[in-house]
């Protein structure tokens, strides 16, 4: 028993961190623009597609990973640029529906160019090693650890990065970042990229461990924002805290239930949430 | 260099400027009196961009910059001090400060210049480079507020009630400040509830009553004859 917890940990923490990225990118456009993203899911899918392309013609899995970032990325800056950015200041319901529209053009025009089978990428890290009583993937280490990296590299870019503080300024203050000169509409483009990057990459690093199908968006996306809810909207260090967390939660659910059950468990943690605390689990308390 | 000619303004439905005309020339200091809620601080950040105004015409060194983008209003030359101090709270004085230093066409020479000049200025603030906007004293976020707006190395700094609610020796030091900024030929819209201060501050000043500019005279005039603000702001 005490075995299958740790080997439940593991298998918790590394879909945490594939989660982290898509929920810190979706956490990071609601920040800054206010703007719930119902595509953000399908850009994981897309990503996961234009990475399973990339490495069907080329055989490099990296190379794969960093076409499907740019590619998505750029065209996160289009959708950005076209659909949200005339929505700004307005209600937020029109974003949800704008962003949800997104969601289901995306969904068919993956339809129309992959095709209804699930389309899969070799994993990169060959090789496994023993964990207890079974011969467990390098690659699910290796995807995790990439995720983090990624992770770590936008917490840098945040910090020290001269577009990091303006990205900074302006979800703080969107006004008065403005006023020191900040160009807000290109920051609000960027941050939106940056989130479809980041969408793009996770949807690369999870295709070897499941599938790319044109459904598997929504999932992403109900998933991703459970952990938003749960980690405070707009907090990326709540965040990722909130993604390991709910992953370990279905993780050590799924020794009990079946995992298509334990799925239940995040509900209930976001219910409990909304209930007792709504600002967010992993935030600290509001003054 | 910076001028007003006509400018009304609304906010939804509420009419608040009926037609604002004011000038400032470079270097000059003018102060902007009146009650509250006369329209002071619309009129500021009508100039800024924050609200765009449904009539009439600002230019700014001979640029028509009504309705312009705040960010592109800012990469003219003028910086904007706000009432509320606006800092960015969960951002360290020191990175309060790059938001005005992180701009294009700025040589590592002159960025250290100007952050020296700053510290010179306001020595606590070289003091807590590192602490959060948000922990420091009211005092203290007067003159980060300040300080970020000098980043920029404006031509025209509005600043909007820099004085309110700060203890009497914080008064004195915007005082200085404002002399200190003006020596440097920097020009100032100055919006204050404190008339002395304003002026003592001011070459000029502007008296407004329900959106519109009742008055206008030299501060050493209304020093001489206080009249009009005793009847137009009741003190």
């Amino acid at each position: 028993m005490l075995e299958q917890i740790l080997v439940q940990t593991v298998n918790g923490l590394v879909n945490g961190m594939v989660l982290a990225l898509v929920a810190s990118g979706l956490t990071l456009i609601f920040g800054i623009m206010d703007v719930v993203n119902f595509a953000h899911g399908d850009l994981v899918m897309l990503g996961g597609f234009t990475g399973a392309v990339t490495v069907a013609h080329t055989g490099n899995f990296w190379l794969g990973l960093l076409v499907a970032s740019v590619v998505i990325g750029l065209f996160g800056a289009l959708l950005q640029i076209t659909t949200l950015r005339p929505l700004i200041g307005r209600d937020p319901l029109t974003t949800i529906i704008a962003t949800f529209g997104i969601s289901l053009v995306l969904q068919k025009y993956a339809l129309w160019q992959f095709g209804p089978t699930a389309q899969n990428i070799p994993q990169p890290i060959a090789g496994r090693f023993e964990l207890f009583y079974l011969q467990y993937p390098w690659y699910r280490l290796g995807a995790a650890v990439m995720a983090g990296a990624i992770i770590g590299a936008l917490y840098l870019f945040l910090k020290f990065g001269k577009y990091g503080i303006w990205i900074r300024a302006t979800t703080q203050d969107r006004v008065m970042a403005a006023a020191m000169g900040i160009p807000v509409p290109l920051v609000h483009t960027g941050v939106f990229a940056i989130g479809a990057a980041m969408a793009a990459a996770s949807g690369v690093l999870f295709a070897p461990l499941a599938a790319v199908t044109q459904t598997m968006g929504f999932d992403f996306t109900l998933r991703a924002f459970i952990v938003v809810v749960v980690g405070g909207m707009g907090n990326l260090g709540g965040s990722i805290l909130a993604a390991l967390f709910i992953s370990l939660l279905e993780a050590y659910a799924s020794l009990v239930v079946s995992p298509s059950q334990a799925v239940i468990v995040s509900f209930v943690a976001l219910i409990l949430t909304l209930l007792f605390r709504p600002t967010g689990l992993f935030v600290p308390t509001p003054k | 260099m910076l001028t007003l000619a006509d400018v009304h303004t609304h906010y939804a439905k509420s009419h608040i400027l009926h037609g604002i005309s004011l000038e400032v020339q470079p270097g000059e200091v003018v102060g902007l009196l009146g009650r509250n809620g006369v329209g002071k601080s619309t009129t500021l950040k009508s100039i800024m961009g924050l609200v765009r105004p449904s009539q009439g015409r600002i230019t700014f060194e001979g640029r028509d910059i009504t309705g312009m983008a705040s960010h592109k209003v800012a990469h003219l030359g003028i910086a904007y001090v706000p009432e509320d101090r606006r800092i960015f709270k969960l951002l360290t004085v020191m990175e309060n400060l790059r938001t005005g230093l992180d701009r294009g066409g700025l040589t590592e020479a002159r960025r250290r210049e100007l952050l020296d000049k700053v510290y010179e200025s306001f020595p606590v603030l070289g003091e807590r480079k590192n602490q959060l906007g948000g922990t420091l004293s009211g005092g203290e976020q007067q003159m980060l507020a300040i300080a970020r707006a000098m980043m920029l190395e404006p031509k025209i700094i509005l600043l909007d009630e820099p004085t309110e609610g700060l203890m009497p020796r914080m008064v004195s030091q915007i005082r200085d400040i404002i002399a200190r900024l003006h020596g440097d030929r920097v020009a100032i819209l100055l919006v204050e509830q404190d008339v002395g201060l304003t002026l003592g501050a001011s070459s000029r000043c502007y008296i407004m009553e329900k959106g519109l500019i009742r008055h206008q005279a030299s501060s050493a005039a209304l020093k001489a004859d206080p009249s009009a603000i005793h009847q137009y702001m009741g003190v």
